[in-house]
């Protein structure tokens, strides 16, 4: 069986897997309004997101996808190089604002799982300080698993990847202690961000590390866009995976991403020419 | 099979929570508080953990010579006092507990806080160097932005804050809901990429 059909047959069994639960639920308390109607755009907007990725997925295998050059992750290796050459460790930090049910946070740890195997390649420490408990077990896992690939298990230390606390500014304080004491040769700041992201890319600066950052939030984009040395814009921290490993199927995820963009703007497109005459049906709809 | 349970689970759990939003019978919406409230026993299971790995992290840095050896030791008090403080004179209004977090805790929190005034400061300084025609196309409209929210704005001319009105109401918010969009598809994509099971680092792999 094609890895192709091995990705459909794994997403459809998931699928009726989901169905069928729903479906064999006691009938008499399945009411006749059992469908929240005035969500109909929103499951139409699923319908056709999923749709529309999981064929640029399946396109993908056929055919590699020209995806341009981010700065930000052409940068990850001199970074990396740096911090080996300087003999200091990486910081990698997913932010305080986000958790593991956060599709910001599992963009990041993909992105950790190829910068760890990297580091690992080179011999250089990462740090992860993390404001919650399960994405430090998660990351711990991914890290471990990178070094593990790169052939250098015994280079891994658990005690690099842990939990701190969950209070925002202790987190900050405690990173920046932890980057004065470290002073890490290159910061990673991808994930979701709030007040302490400052904070943060700024002591990074302090400190001489190259910084790399990333956010789904937009206030915070701005302060690391003038913070930083290179920022992921927008989606830029969720197509990074792909970028950086090649994996056709991410890469398909992405092209699927920049179809959607048309079909959005070509809504809008279309809404405003409606509009223009004086029909509202897709603001209606929309709104 | 140990790899294949947890997408399995990943890929039915993230179908019922896409699925759930959509159907408004009781089993279901019944089934869905039983997920968030099974979501919240595996965070304080998780959170005990982070816990002791926080105690065993601090303990193995304190035996440690060196300078720094300090900071465990506070660390470790800190955690102990809280708790000595929390089960024996519990945490009502007036308790020791809330007296160490309003004295001790709050203003060392607000005490980082603070700091932001002069990181924004330092970030300005060296953001707003003009060496590139993004870093003019910046200072322009913070330039702009800074006047039109002055008094002064006013004086130099009675259309700077109009000005500024559009600046904030008409590129900005595109720009804004530009990148918004970006991080929506993102989002929805990355979540495909884990329900199907492409995406796999939060399983320690790819």
């Amino acid at each position: 069986m094609g890895g192709g059909r091995r990705f459909f047959a794994r997403a459809g069994s998931g699928f009726l897997f989901g169905m069928a639960i729903l479906f064999t639920l006691p009938e008499k308390a399945i009411a006749a309004d059992w469908f929240a109607a005035e969500r109909t755009p929103e499951l139409v907007a699923v319908v056709v997101c999923a749709i529309a990725i999981l064929v640029s997925v399946y396109a993908a295998r056929r055919r590699r996808f020209y995806v341009r050059p981010l700065a930000g992750l052409t940068a990850i290796d001199d970074a990396l190089g740096r911090a080996t050459e300087l003999g200091s460790p990486v910081v990698y930090i997913t932010g305080w604002g986000g958790d593991l049910a956060r599709p910001t946070t599992m963009a990041s740890l993909a992105i950790l799982s190829h910068i760890a195997e990297r580091v690992a390649a080179y011999g250089t420490r990462i740090l992860f300080p993390s404001h919650d408990p399960m994405v430090a077990s998660a990351a711990q896992d991914t890290i471990r698993q990178g070094y593990m690939k790169a052939g250098r298990p015994e280079l891994f230390r658990a005690e690099d990847v842990a939990f701190v606390t969950q209070s925002q500014l202790g987190y900050a304080a405690a990173v920046d202690g932890i980057m004065s004491r470290e002073k890490p040769g290159a910061v990673f700041l991808l994930g979701t961000f709030e007040g302490e992201a400052l904070i943060l890319a700024e002591t990074a600066h302090n400190v001489g590390a190259v910084q790399i950052s990333g956010t789904d939030s937009t206030i915070q984009l701005s302060f690391f866009l003038v913070a930083c040395d290179y920022t992921l814009i927008g989606e830029e921290l969720f197509a990074a995976s792909g970028y950086i490993s090649g994996d056709p199927l991410i890469l398909g995820a992405v092209r699927g991403q920049d179809i959607l963009k048309i079909i959005i703007v070509a809504l809008l497109l279309l809404g405003v020419l409606l509009g223009g005459f004086g029909v509202d049906v897709i603001a209606d709809w929309l709104s | 099979m140990l790899k294949k349970s947890p997408i399995l689970v990943c890929a039915v759990c993230g179908v019922f929570m896409i699925t759930q939003y959509f159907i408004t019978a009781e089993p279901v919406t019944d089934l869905y508080r039983s997920v968030l409230d099974w979501m919240q026993i595996i965070f304080v299971c998780a959170l005990l953990v982070g816990i002791i790995n926080v105690i065993l992290r601090q303990v193995r840095m304190a035996s440690r010579p060196g300078r720094e050896r300090i900071y465990p030791f506070i660390t470790l008090f800190g955690i102990a006092l809280m708790v000595i403080l929390g089960f024996g004179w519990g945490i009502a209004r007036g308790s020791p507990f809330l007296w160490v977090f309003d004295n001790l805790q709050a203003p060392m929190q607000s005490t980082v806080f603070s700091l932001l005034a002069f990181y924004v400061a330092s970030a300005a300084y060296r953001g707003f160097r003009a060496r590139r025609a993004e870093s003019i196309i910046l200072v322009l409209a913070a330039l702009i932005i800074l006047l039109g929210r002055v008094p002064i704005g006013e004086i130099v001319s009675p259309h700077v804050p109009s000005v500024v009105g559009w600046v904030l109401a008409v590129p900005a918010v595109a720009a804004k809901r530009a990148i918004l969009i970006g991080i929506g598809l993102g989002m929805t994509a990355t979540a495909i990429k884990v329900i199907a099971g492409m995406e796999r680092a939060y399983l320690g792999g790819r």
